[in-house]
Formats: structure tokens, C-alpha cells, sequence
């Protein structure tokens, strides 16, 4: 079966309360390390979940497959906004935070069934940019880029 | 796994033609198993197995069990930290001239 997935790990000196906080229900903090962006649910089975662009836009929605507070989250994610992106489908994105030692390690899995796949390849250009905004963020309290692509890139 | 890889393990980590040539191979072929990175270099398998491991405890690789089979996909958010750390606080305009002006010399080089 074709698949195309992509695994992010980053390891980040917090709590897994304080991250999967961050991660799901402080909207005000997620638009920080997120360029604006807000992902809004109840963060539970079953729930309804959408992504919101900075200007309104809903840009991707889906629902919690899963919910373990604070330590797994499966969200079937599908964009909306791009039309050359949006006939892929649906898409699998699985967050899982795990304590080691005095950090939380954080690992996302990202899965679409198809390879190859234009979706893929645009989160993958995002989560390491949004990541490591997190953790300077839940680290030293400022988030390193403000803009996804600052002037001069 | 123990603790959180530091910054030293990272550089460590990338300064190896060898294990810079599978984060190349992750890079044009994410999810790969031991069996198919070999068969590209020409490395023992041991070998290949003792820099994967420095990778994976650099967190420049991550791995993820399907059935039987041991994938490895390359992480990028290690390069992303040194790139905001190491790069993009200098200025650019000046690194993009002289990165032409290399360019641009090598080709009449060559």
C-alpha cells in the first residue's frame, strides 16, 4: 500500500501537562508558537477538530480519533484551503509525549495513504519550524521565529 | 533512550561523511529499514547499524517499528534549532552574496 509518513521528534524541558496544553486546549499560547494559527476541539474521541488560519480561513478539519491526556492524540486531519492539496483525503496525525528525565519527548507521525503526497509535503516544510518555536517557547519563554518565512528567505 | 541529546552529540553527529550520506538517503527516501540503507553504501552492516545509532541518540533520526521491521526516518528538528541558533541570526543578504560569488567562481573553475 503506498503511504507517505514522516516522524518528528523533539525533546523539550517541560511537563507533559504543560505541553499537551500547549498542544491542544491554550489556543492563546498555540497562536504563539504557530504563527497565529489556532487548532480548536474538545480534544476528545469523537470530537470534532478544525485548524484556523490567522485570517479566518479554515484551513484543515477533521476529528480526535484518540485521546490520552497527556499522553497520546490521534487527529484525522484533512486540508481544505489549498485546492491542489485537497482531493488527497484524509491524513493521520498521532502525537505522542513521553518524560525522559527532565524533558518530555514529544514524537509526531504524520501518515497519508498515498505516495507520493502533496499534503505531506507541505506539514513536513511546518512542523520543525512550529517544534522548534515550541520548545524555545516552553523553554526560555520567546518563540525564536515570528513569521513562517521572515523577509530575506 | 536516556537523556536529552545536547548540542555537542548533534555536531558529533554530522561531522561523518558516512552518517551525513544516510541522512542524504532519508532525505531522498524517508522509512527506510537497515536492509535497504545497506544496499546503497558500501559499509559492513555493523557499520551501518553504529551510525544509525549515533543519529538516533543525536535525534537526527527517529524509528518506528511496523510489524517486524525497523523504519528510520530522518528528523529534521535538530537541523532547524542550529539553523535559527547558527544561521539565521547572521546576516543573510551577505551570506547569499558570498555564496554566489563561490558558485560563481567554481563554475568558471570549472
Amino acid at each position: 500500500m503506498a503511504r507517505s509518513t514522516f516522524v518528528y521528534v523533539t525533546y523539550i524541558r517541560t511537563t507533559q501537562q504543560r505541553l499537551w496544553s500547549a498542544l491542544t486546549t491554550d489556543t492563546e499560547f498555540m497562536k504563539q508558537y504557530w504563527f497565529g494559527t489556532q487548532c480548536i476541539s474538545q480534544w476528545k474521541a469523537g470530537s470534532p477538530w478544525k485548524m484556523v488560519w490567522p485570517d479566518g480561513t479554515v484551513a484543515d478539519t477533521g476529528e480526535i480519533v484518540a485521546a490520552d491526556p497527556p499522553r497520546r492524540l490521534v487527529i484525522r486531519w484533512e486540508h481544505q484551503a489549498k485546492p491542489e492539496i485537497r482531493g488527497e483525503g484524509p491524513s493521520l496525525c498521532t502525537l505522542e509525549l513521553e518524560t525522559i528525565g527532565a524533558a518530555v519527548k514529544l514524537s509526531i507521525t504524520h501518515t497519508i495513504e498515498r505516495d507520493p503526497s502533496k499534503f505531506i509535503e507541505a506539514v513536513s516544510g511546518g512542523w520543525p519550524k512550529i517544534l522548534s518555536n515550541l520548545k524555545s517557547l516552553l523553554e526560555n519563554g520567546t518563540a525564536v521565529l515570528t513569521e513562517p518565512y521572515p523577509a530575506g528567505q | 533512550m536516556a537523556e536529552r541529546p545536547d548540542t555537542d552529540a548533534l555536531f558529533r553527529a554530522l561531522a561523518d561523511p558516512s552518517r551525513r550520506k544516510l541522512l542524504d538517503q532519508l532525505h531522498a527516501h524517508d522509512g527506510q529499514t537497515l536492509y535497504q540503507l545497506c544496499e546503497h553504501l558500501d559499509m559492513t552492516r555493523q557499520g551501518v547499524t553504529q551510525h544509525l545509532n549515533q543519529l538516533e541518540a543525536a535525534n537526527l533520526v527517529a524509528t518506528v517499528w511496523r510489524g517486524r521491521e525497523k523504519l528510520h526516518f530522518l528528523n529534521p528538528v535538530p537541523l532547524q534549532e542550529i539553523y535559527e541558533r547558527w544561521i539565521a541570526k547572521f546576516e543573510k543578504p551577505r551570506l547569499k552574496a558570498i555564496a554566489d560569488l563561490k558558485k560563481r567562481m567554481e563554475k568558471a573553475n570549472g
